[in-house]
């Protein structure tokens, strides 16, 4: 990977709040440059209802040096799929509560369609290969891990992918 | 060297399923990535876990033929949940 590609990329996961967008720019105006006439932000928050459940919060387990990686390798193969000049990306960890923002994802591009491009497959590709966990619970008292068998059992084929 | 030991490490389900959150494998030399997971699913083991389930060693994503060093830090993983 060329020194080129490592500065224009900034990773990283976190138990602090990423709720704040501002800091995320800040990133990619600092690693980003003025070829790059689209930014395109992307924030995961958690939602109160998920597979018809009420949710009341939300323990993301991790495993945290391979996540570092895996989100940093994800990003860096995004500038090689698509024709983006930066990337910024975190992921939370530990306890989140309802809105808070649980993953971010800053792209820049010389034009809109190649960030909405890289931004899709950044989220998309998190989904399946960075080794994070969620844990739910419920109003009504109950947890569970999100995509442990006995759910995924009831759930149809794929539908877990593009939530 | 006949044996080597293998650190595991238990993440989301699987560590609650197995009740810990980390353990030790001792194994012939040259055992795979597979050998380790028919020994952690045999008699009086976790019998729960998948046959092909997906495992990462040293950080990265491995393949049931990966052949095992002493010392190595072996994940069990379950589906994954991020975003």
């Amino acid at each position: 990977m060329s020194k080129a590609a490592n500065g224009r990329v900034r990773t990283w996961i976190t138990r602090e709040s990423l709720d704040d967008f501002a800091q995320f720019e800040d990133i990619v105006r600092e690693i980003g440059s003025v070829e790059d006439g689209a930014l395109l932000f992307f924030q995961g928050r958690v939602r109160r209802t998920n597979r018809g459940r009420a949710v009341s919060r939300l323990a993301y387990d991790a495993y945290g040096e391979m996540a570092e990686r895996e989100l940093s390798a994800i990003c860096h193969e995004a500038l090689e799929r698509f024709d983006v000049g930066s990337v910024a990306a975190a992921h939370r960890v530990g306890d989140l509560g309802l809105g808070e923002v649980s993953v971010a994802i800053a792209v820049t591009s010389a034009h809109r369609d190649d960030g909405y491009r890289a931004s899709r497959w950044i989220i998309e590709t998190i989904k399946v290969r960075l080794p994070i966990w969620k844990h739910e619970h419920y109003e009504d008292g109950e947890s569970h891990w999100v995509g442990a068998p006995a759910m995924e059992a009831e759930a149809p084929a794929g539908a877990a992918r593009f939530e | 060297m006949d044996r080597i030991s293998v650190r595991t490490l238990f993440f989301g389900v699987y560590g609650e399923l197995a009740a810990r959150r980390e353990g030790s494998a001792e194994l012939a030399a040259d055992s795979t990535v597979g050998d380790l997971v028919e020994t952690l699913r045999g008699p009086g083991g976790l019998d729960w876990l998948p046959e092909r389930v997906v495992v990462a060693v040293n950080h990265s994503y491995a393949e049931a033929g990966t052949t095992l060093s002493d010392g190595d830090e072996v994940a069990l993983i379950p589906p994954v949940a991020g975003g």
